[in-house]
């Protein structure tokens, strides 16, 4: 057997794979609450639940209405950004004006209420949601054997990541979106209505976050509590790759979940903790985050 | 074309504006002229809606724009170039160039403002706080040539800039109103202002206490220096 640093390669392989999907949902996650935190100055604590909400979605239209996993992937984010648009209009558009601690209290509230909600209706042990047809089963790489389904999984949160990167960075839409980060007020006396925009941000980051729950569903099981799971390591990586940092909490994202996975092959007790012990090192280097500004 | 009445405004609980009234006639450039903490500044976000509250009336073309949003203040025609110049750090010249929205048609295209301004085309892919300050000075100046509005203001568009520079500032504001652009300029520097202005309205604490013609500053020099202080 083939060993690397003391342990089997083959392990290595496994948790280096799992990493990366972990991977790959941070850096969804945290994608969405860095746009969301650029525009509004609102720490999102409603993400893991829209998460959540997303893999329900995709359940629920599946098991209601037999809509299949791939229309499910675009429906899905759709109705939950909706959703995100009705939140913002309705409770998150009443603090702007009030100290940032307001809406991490708020979305927090709604975190509980939507994840109290799901519990209530379909019970807090999970349900199963069945791998698409065509990614069954494993893909040969020469070197390993990997499920097609997970690596289907990190092929599309980067591909998605990507998306959102070019259009913040390479559209007309982006950039008034990166001026209104900087300057809402200016940007709204050249005449864009900036009231809409933030309404639109907030929908396309629940987008988001329910995007990464579809792909979620079928390797967790469906469940209420799913999204509060992930959403502490994701503010972490969030704190990590800096506060608003659109390619940092990509870059944040996939690197940290890769980190986890080699510390459960090399120091499994500390595999929980290596974010926040990440987290705390650059916290004292680098206040702003390894790509936030200073 | 532009009528303000009356017009009162307020920052938190301080009120800065006491009862403004000005006019500005199609065509001109109109200055108002004052010390530090005159009202100056605030009259200006005043007309855009970028002050915490405002009262009385800000007619433009006879529509009454008071209770607007700034975003619809802007699309009856007023391009607003700020104090600070507002360049964005995050966008590039041409983004900076392109981001405010085209409001009505009539506006410069593109060609025509880099004729006006090359160093921007030169400049085109840099970020935008890297330009110079007479650069992002231009370049404030001409995102607002390129949306269609006619009203243009100007807040200190030479504060802090070299000499030659002012100069090319004042060719660029005779420019475009040869073009047939209405400016309202505020300004600190009234040897500056007497270059490219058609009248001047004096403000002090808050009000407009007076308007002399650019063809009478020169008989009223002694009134203008006790205003200004200077």
């Amino acid at each position: 057997m083939i060993m690397i640093f003391g342990k089997p390669l083959l392990l290595l392989y496994g948790q280096l794979t799992l990493g990366l999907i972990n991977g790959a949902f941070y850096a969804l996650l945290s994608l969405g609450l860095a746009v969301i935190f650029g525009l509004l100055n609102i720490i999102n604590f409603a993400h893991g639940a829209l998460f959540m909400l997303g893999a329900y979605v995709a359940w629920a239209l599946l098991e209601y209405l037999d809509i299949g996993y791939w229309p499910a992937l675009v429906l899905a984010p759709l109705i939950v950004g909706v959703f995100g648009v009705v939140l913002e209009k309705t409770l998150i558009q009443r603090l702007y004006k009030l100290d940032h601690l307001y809406g991490l209290l708020l979305t927090f509230g709604c975190a509980l209420i939507i994840e109290g909600l799901a519990r209530n209706e379909f019970g807090s042990s999970g349900m199963p949601y069945a791998i698409p047809e065509a990614l069954r089963g494993p893909l040969d790489l020469g070197f390993m054997m990997l499920p097609a389904y997970r690596a289907w999984v990190v092929v599309a949160a980067a591909g998605m990541c990507l998306l959102t990167w070019l259009v913040i960075e390479k559209t007309r839409l982006g950039s008034t979106l990166r001026a209104a980060t900087e300057n809402a007020k200016l940007v709204q006396a050249f005449g864009v209505n900036v009231p809409r925009l933030i309404t639109l941000t907030y929908g396309a980051g629940a987008a988001l976050a329910a995007f990464a729950g579809v792909l979620a569903a079928p390797i967790y099981s469906v469940n209420p509590g799913m999204g509060s799971n992930f959403i502490i390591s994701v503010f972490a990586v969030v704190v990590i790759g800096g506060m608003g940092s659109i390619l940092g909490s990509i870059i944040t994202g996939f690197g940290l979940g890769i980190l986890e996975g080699l510390t459960k092959v090399y120091y499994p007790e500390a595999s929980a903790t290596v974010i926040f012990v990440v987290m705390v090192i650059v916290l004292l280097a680098r206040p702003a985050g390894l790509f936030g500004k200073a | 074309m532009l009528d303000v009445c009356d017009l009162h405004a307020w920052y938190g609980e301080s009120h800065i504006l006491h009862g403004v009234n000005f006019a500005v006639p199609e065509g001109e450039v109109v200055t108002l002229l004052g010390r530090n903490g005159a009202g100056k500044t605030t009259t200006m976000k005043s007309i855009m809606g970028l002050v915490g509250r405002r009262a009385g009336s800000i007619r433009y073309n006879g529509r009454e724009t008071i209770a607007l949003r700034p975003d619809l203040i802007a699309r009856v025609g007023i391009g607003f170039c700020p104090e600070e110049r507002g360049i964005f750090a995050s966008l590039n010249v041409t983004e900076n160039l392109m981001l405010p929205k085209v409001v009505a048609p009539g506006g410069l295209d593109l060609a025509t403002i880099y004729a006006l301004f090359p160093n921007l085309k030169e400049r085109a892919g840099s970020q935008g706080t890297k330009l110079s300050g007479g650069e992002q000075q231009m370049l404030a100046i001409a995102r607002i040539l390129r949306t269609g509005a006619r009203l243009l203001l100007l807040d200190e568009p030479t504060e802090g800039l070299a000499p030659v520079i002012v100069q090319q500032i004042g060719r660029t504001i005779r420019e475009i109103k040869a073009r047939g652009f209405t400016v309202l300029l505020v300004e600190q520097n009234f040897r500056f202002a007497q270059t490219v202005a058609d009248r001047h309205y004096v403000m002090e604490h808050g009000h407009v206490v007076d308007m002399i013609p650019n063809a009478d500053l020169a008989a009223n020099m002694g009134k203008l220096h006790d205003y200004l202080g200077v």
